[in-house]
């Protein structure tokens, strides 16, 4: 009799984990879109917000696009992802992992002309880490080094 | 499984167990955060904040494997009625709490020149702060239901079930939603993080293991005789009242 009341719990606490974690990946999966913490630009140039709306904007900055506008504060470059490409203009320091082909989230609103002004910018480094020695090679042989060494 | 459920042959394991945890625990943690701070390189886009690393992954970790560890004690605790595993779990959750914090505050100190912030409410970020008020609450209600009824609820036990759904969503946090966090670097079986960064980290975060190990040894023998005092007094007072 024991045995039988311990595996009555142990079929009804797994029943109840079964629909909790259900229930939990039912609500992660209508997050999905909510819960991201910044847009990419194919999300942006497919449906572009409207300006009065404060956005992120998160890639990566496009290499060769990176410019200083001639006042010498105002920085211009654009964030891609592989498909869409979304210019972009900041006034003001830049965070120093901030450089072309690095990750970054850019606050700020759409402009109507399509140019994404930013008023705040945020890096975002990727899962590789790399030794100092190493800064002299282009990110593809680095991430190859990298790979023979695990 | 219930060969150890015996809590005098629990103390006898844990008598010798504890120190051998909290020692090795030590020694290596202290050896991997030395190599990890003065031997291992810097990155090459960080530079020195890297160092932050040796700290911050095996805080996090453990934070999260002190919830696993009340999530198992008290799936135990519901299903076999396991006289420990309600002691265990309230031995996890303290030294869970604070690495959970020392996670919270090294990710924040990180952040800052590495993302040029301290906080965003980012999936990853919002995620762990959740998983130390998780602790608070849980701590809390344990406190309570052992004041009111010695222990004998199992209201902690759900909710540290409950509470575990946190913990895949931290883990995942950064793949089901664009984050400001990194995707994980560690996957099973490969790195993307260089040799020389993820031999110091491995050791510091067996280390750090250890010391955790070695507290929630502790903390169950010290709830244990804690027990042991009150049933004996108990007992004194009963035996002199009836004289």
């Amino acid at each position: 009799m024991a045995i039988k009341a311990k595996h009555q719990r142990l079929v009804l606490l797994a029943i109840a984990l079964v629909v909790l974690i259900g229930a939990a990946l039912l609500a992660a999966w209508a997050l999905r879109n909510q819960a991201s913490y910044f847009y990419v630009p194919s999300e942006i140039v497919a449906d572009p917000p409207s300006p009065d709306r404060a956005v992120r904007l998160g890639g990566m900055v496009e290499k060769g696009s990176l410019r200083t506008e001639p006042d010498g504060v105002t920085i211009a470059f654009a964030v891609e992802d592989g498909n869409a490409r979304v210019p972009v203009v900041f006034k003001g320091i830049v965070p120093s992992l901030f450089v072309e082909g690095s990750g970054v989230v850019a606050e700020g609103k759409m402009a109507t002309n399509g140019t994404f002004v930013a008023d705040n910018l945020l890096a975002k480094h990727d899962e590789n880490y790399v030794p100092r020695e190493m800064q002299n090679m282009t990110d593809a042989q680095a991430r190859k080094v990298v790979a023979e060494t695990k | 499984m219930h060969g150890f459920a015996n809590p005098a042959r629990f103390l006898r394991i844990a008598r010798w167990l504890m120190p051998l945890c909290m020692g090795t625990g030590i020694v290596v943690a202290l050896a991997a955060l030395g190599w990890g701070l003065f031997a291992a390189p810097a990155e090459r886009l960080q530079g020195e904040t890297v160092r932050i690393v040796y700290l911050h992954v095996p805080a996090a970790w453990l934070g999260m494997a002190g919830w696993m560890g009340i999530a198992v004690a008290s799936f135990t605790e519901l299903v076999w009625r396991h006289p420990l595993a309600g002691i265990a779990a309230r031995a996890c959750a303290v030294p869970g709490a604070v690495f959970t914090a020392v996670c919270l505050i090294t990710g924040s100190l990180w952040g800052r020149p590495a993302w040029g912030t301290w906080w965003v409410w980012d999936g990853r970020l919002t995620s762990m702060l959740v998983l130390l008020f998780l602790y608070f609450g849980w701590m809390a209600l344990s406190q309570a239901s052992e004041a009111s009824d010695g222990g004998q609820s199992r209201a902690p036990a759900i909710f540290g079930l409950v509470g575990a759904v946190n913990i895949p969503i931290i883990h995942y946090s950064v793949t089901w939603w664009n984050s400001l966090h990194q995707p994980p670097s560690i996957t099973m079986g490969k790195s993307a993080m260089s040799a020389a960064f993820l031999w110091p980290l491995l050791f510091a975060m067996l280390g750090f293991t250890l010391i955790f190990a070695g507290v929630v040894l502790a903390r169950m023998r010290a709830i244990l005789a804690n027990q042991q005092a009150e049933a004996r007094l108990r007992r004194k007072a009963l035996a002199e009242g009836d004289l």
